[in-house]
């Protein structure tokens, strides 16, 4: 069947897809919580403030069965609740500030191939981005078939520098100098 | 900086980039399934798309399975938008209803739906939306569900306005809802729009005719469905979602 087509999430979803908290996906409280932030930046390297990013990624154990309550309501007066702090979703949404940018805390996910690094799927939206595009956060140094094929400067695109302990930095640039590798999976 | 831009620039642009379409078509090339992200008439599209071309990976374990969402995820409530508030929101009640499938025709099962839109008079329930028209107090335009197992969604509303939008002087966008849809692999991922039939404003707007090809900006219509109305309540749309992903996903089972 053909395929229905994308369009932008335009810039109004900021009151329907994001939720307070969501970019935390680590337990409350988690000694092993990592935190990756960034910007999201245009082809002229302004900052986006309209941006959504969603990851996915495998559990620490390497499992990629998910848990359903990422997006928890409060079924007595139908607001968002937040995840109720004990289980691993491995799905996180979070909206970029007025300032473009963003910050994720979760857990270091696990190989979900064994002997591959382990990688944190990002799925990017935005006002003026007529369909969304995939990319990748790889954590730890490694190499896969993905990695070994790109040449360094835009195999760097796609790993996350360490700034202190538990936390790493990572931009996406949708355009230009330093543009992301952007991924299609066939 | 140069004149204002008009709808007549807008409309060149368009008619432009779709003769180019029809004359690629005509030499036998497919009509083009899917949008363009690079697409001038739309002028936020510009510094907004990659210039690399995508680059293919068919390692993609992670991309292949995706996020699940269950009971705790939707309330009863939210799939009826007319229901969020003490009163009745204003304007003309519709039922939008379909099923979700891969390219294979199978049901997308208890996926999540989410939906977004302005509300009867144009209006978005948003800060940054200063377009002067009312807001309804009875009216926030969110809603969400979970697919059936036969990849059904629905959702009870009000039919959403047309409003101006700064693409260029007098820029309108046809009347839509916004969808979101999951699918089993986080490589299904849907955003899409959801556009009314026969609206007039389909020709004038960049965002619609980002999608080149006629018969997938078809797609991308309800049809409105006589059975689907509800006599003395609501009128009825169908719209069926396909969801574009890896041939890993619809060739064979994917995983
Ligand atoms: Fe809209």
């Amino acid at each position: 069947m053909k395929p229905t087509p994308s369009q932008t999430v335009g810039p109004f979803f900021g009151y329907a897809l994001p939720q307070a908290g969501g970019g935390d996906l680590a337990p409350a409280g988690h000694p092993d919580a990592v935190v990756v932030h960034g910007h999201v930046y245009d082809g002229a390297g302004d900052p986006i403030p309209d941006a959504l990013l969603e990851f996915w990624q495998a559990d620490p154990a390497g499992s990629l069965t998910g848990k359903p309550g990422s997006m928890r309501r409060d079924h007595v007066d139908g607001s968002f609740a937040g995840r109720d702090g004990v289980r691993f979703t491995g799905f996180a949404r979070v909206a970029t500030d007025a300032d473009g940018h963003w910050a994720l805390r979760t857990l270091p996910p696990g190989a979900a191939t064994p002997g591959r690094p382990p990688y944190i799927s990002v799925c990017v939206f935005a006002r003026g981005l007529l369909q969304h595009l995939y990319t990748r956060v790889y954590l730890e140094p490694g190499t896969d078939p993905l990695l070994a094929s790109l040449d360094p400067g835009r195999r760097a695109t796609l790993l996350a520098t360490p700034e202190s302990p538990g936390v790493y930095t990572h931009d996406i640039r949708l355009q230009g100098d330093g543009e992301t590798v952007f991924l299609d999976f066939g | 900086m140069g004149d204002p831009l008009t709808q007549a620039d807008i409309d060149r642009e368009i008619a432009d980039i779709g003769a180019a379409v029809a004359k690629a078509v005509a030499a036998g090339e497919p009509e083009p399934e899917r949008v363009t992200r690079d697409y001038p008439p739309y002028r936020s599209s510009l510094l907004r798309h990659p210039r690399h071309p995508l680059i293919l990976t068919e390692e993609a374990e992670v991309e292949l399975r995706g996020p699940v969402f269950g009971v705790t995820d939707v309330t009863d409530l939210d799939r009826d938008l007319t229901l969020h508030h003490t009163g009745e929101p204003l304007g003309e009640r519709i039922t939008v209803t379909g099923r979700i499938l891969d390219r294979a025709g199978r049901p997308v099962r208890g996926q999540l739906v989410e939906v977004w839109q302005a509300n009867a008079a144009g209006r978005y329930a948003h800060q940054r939306d200063q377009h002067p028209a009312p807001l309804d107090p009875n009216f926030t335009g969110t809603g969400r569900c979970l697919t059936d197992d036969e990849g059904r969604y629905s959702f009870v509303t009000i039919k959403p306005g047309a409003y101006p939008w700064k693409n260029h002087v007098n820029a309108w966008r046809p009347a839509h809802i916004h969808f979101s849809i999951f699918g089993t692999a986080f490589a299904q991922r849907l955003v899409t729009q959801m556009y009314f039939p026969n609206d007039p404003l389909f020709p004038y707007d960049p965002i619609y005719n980002s999608v080149t090809g006629e018969a997938a900006r078809q797609r991308m219509i309800a049809r409105y469905d006589h059975d689907l109305s509800s006599p003395e309540w609501s009128l009825g749309y169908r719209w069926d979602i396909v969801l574009d992903g890896p041939s890993a996903t619809w060739m064979e089972e994917g995983r």
